[in-house]
């Protein structure tokens, strides 16, 4: 009954996506006001998705990588609601709203809702360590969505071809600061997300340790390189794009070999 | 009852005709009384901006001449008769809802107009030369241009080489506020363009060119500071708008130059308008990471696309405007327009000021 939830959400982002794109492709005014309503109400019904997993489970729901997908969606669209209006980031809604169907989608047609079976009652250190993880993996992503929409617009600058997109698209100096900063968020919430996981009191998974410290050494040298000068925002944009897509594709991948997502 | 419209604009009248019928900011309220004083006029509105001067006037009578309103300010001659337009009711609502939407400006879709009615109207309005057909036509005119601008890409995108380069600087940086423009060569186009940047809210700038006293003046008449032309690469790595148009033979700016130059700023991004013929700016240059170049046929060719953009939708906005004259023409007959006209009488409801919606 609770996937109705999930649903409902997914289907608000699909709402959103179609409109944006039947937008730009007719040239009609987008009302950047309909994208965040159909996000924020996406938002909500993830939430409420969310909080009844838990009730129904008795503890933080991300103990399978169906939950875990929610939980990354959730936490992006999260992200998107705050910095999305504060940087008049009006499209990166639109930008998104695939991300977030494309994840969702994916979770509620595979078979990966797995229910797991435990010994211990919840672990209030594991839950933190684990939630704090997941939203700094949505930040990253949304780093990789406003990194994204920079190589965009770059693009349209440099060629002169000034499409109905590029009115729409925030100034390239927005999206530079909102990538960089998207990333920061990301890494300290990761940081902070492995620190907590010392007091675990577990043994920990090798694979996922592993994994965490690959991505944290990832994001680490790109704003290393950013603050050293040598990547320069262009650079940037690219290397957030690429980390997108190996967080978004091994996050998959380090799930399923650390036993199906089991806190 | 008779709602009329009568004047003439750009597309009709030279300057030097419509110049003759301009009334001047200080002297509407006078005009507009003077107007009042004519037998049978209810109400009246005057507009006169720089490309028209239009009178829009509610009378009691059917046979009502609008001319007589207009020879309030100037005769009008069998020679201006070519010139001067004349609308009803109903063509003149559709004219006021089109030059409010900026389709009957000079600039189409310019959106200067708007504000310009809407003072018209607020003066009439404070004159106490409105009542209830004139308010609720302007009233309704302001939400037909919301309703176009929104519903119709009528206003997007620029159709002048100098608004195309300031759009494409807010494009590039958003708040111009912190940006450094400097201007090598003062020549006028460059002029122009570094007042629309100052217009968008440029507050640092730098006039560099061969002759530095023409340098110091430009700078002293628009608000920047003058340097020596020798010295204006030193200025570069804190400068985010380059506007170039010297009368070198040769580029000025080279990729070579350029590329070292970037070394020192990498991670903001350089704006370079390049509006010298021959080109000031070698165009390599655009290959660089975090380098925009755009030259005179570039910014030309992005304002023809933007106006041929905006004629395409002139034919949705004029559907659009059709929808609301015929609202307005249906509000009005419900208020018994038809009746009014038909019996010529003055309608007899209390002339009532409604605060315009400004």
């Amino acid at each position: 009954m609770d996937r109705f939830w999930l649903f409902a959400s997914t289907f608000c982002f699909l709402a959103s996506f179609c409109y944006t794109v039947f937008a730009v492709r007719t040239g009609k005014p987008l009302h950047s006001t309909l994208n965040f309503v159909a996000v924020a109400a996406g938002f909500v019904l993830q939430t409420v998705f969310l909080y009844l997993r838990g009730e129904q489970i008795g503890r933080c729901p991300l103990t399978n990588l169906f939950e875990v997908f929610i939980f990354v969606s959730w936490s992006m669209t999260l992200i998107y609601l705050i910095i999305g209006p504060a940087y008049r980031l009006s499209l990166l809604g639109a930008f998104t709203s695939p991300v977030m169907f494309l994840i969702q989608t994916l979770a509620l047609t595979l078979p990966i809702d797995t229910p797991q079976t435990f010994t211990e009652g919840p672990n209030g250190w594991l839950e933190l360590h684990a939630s704090l993880s997941i939203v700094a993996y949505g930040s990253f992503l949304m780093a990789g969505v406003a990194g994204l929409m920079y190589l965009v617009q770059d693009r349209q600058l440099k060629r002169r071809t000034l499409k109905s997109l590029f009115y729409r698209l925030p100034p390239i100096h927005h999206l530079t600061e909102a990538n960089r900063r998207l990333i920061l968020l990301g890494f300290i919430l990761l940081t902070l997300g492995t620190v907590s996981g010392y007091f675990v009191g577990r043994p920990t998974d090798a694979y996922k340790v592993g994994w965490s410290v690959v991505v944290w050494l990832l994001y680490g040298l790109i704003l290393w390189g950013r603050k050293g000068k040598s990547l320069i925002p262009h650079s940037m944009a690219r290397a957030s794009v690429a980390a997108f897509l190996f967080v978004l594709g091994s996050l998959w991948g380090i799930t399923w070999l650390s036993g199906g997502g089991k806190l | 009852m008779k709602i009329a419209c009568i004047g003439v604009s750009h597309q009709t009248a030279s300057v030097e005709s419509r110049e003759r019928f301009a009334i001047d900011a200080h002297q509407t309220t006078a005009a507009l009384r003077e107007a009042l004083k004519v037998p049978s006029v209810c109400e009246v509105v005057a507009l006169s901006t720089c490309n028209r001067v239009e009178w829009y006037v509610v009378s009691s009578d059917l046979g009502f001449d609008p001319r007589e309103v207009m020879q309030t300010r100037s005769p009008i001659s069998e020679l201006d008769l070519e010139h001067v337009y004349q609308h009803d009711f109903e063509e003149t609502v559709r004219h006021l809802f089109r030059v409010v939407s900026g389709l009957d400006s000079m600039v189409l879709g310019e959106t200067e107009i708007l504000g310009q009615v809407k003072k018209a109207y607020a003066t009439a309005a404070e004159s106490q030369t409105t009542s209830i057909w004139l308010n609720k036509l302007f009233q309704k005119s302001f939400s037909v241009a919301k309703h176009v601008r929104s519903q119709t890409a009528i206003t997007r995108g620029s159709v002048s080489v100098v608004a195309v380069a300031a759009d494409l600087a807010e494009k590039i940086f958003g708040e111009l506020d912190r940006c450094k423009v400097m201007v090598l060569g003062a020549g006028d186009t460059s002029e122009r363009t570094a007042r629309a940047l100052l217009g968008k809210g440029v507050r640092s700038l730098i006039v560099s060119n061969r002759s530095h006293d023409r340098a110091v003046a430009l700078a002293a008449e628009i608000g920047g500071r003058a340097l020596h032309f020798d010295q204006w690469e030193a200025e570069f790595a804190e400068l985010d708008i380059l506007i170039s148009s010297t009368a070198a033979p040769h580029f000025v700016v080279t990729y070579a130059t350029l590329k070292k130059l970037m070394h020192q700023r990498p991670e903001r991004p350089l704006f370079l308008i390049d509006i010298a013929v021959p080109r000031d700016v070698e165009p390599s240059v655009n290959e660089l990471e975090g380098v925009y170049l755009y030259d005179i046929d570039s910014l030309e060719s992005i304002a023809r696309e933007s106006l041929d953009a905006r004629r395409q939708e002139m034919e949705v906005c004029q559907r659009l405007i059709d929808e609301h004259v015929a609202d307005f023409i249906k509000w009005a007959d419900q208020r018994g327009w038809n009746r009014m006209s038909a019996s010529g009488r003055p309608e007899s409801a209390p002339r009532t000021i409604i605060s315009p919606t400004l």
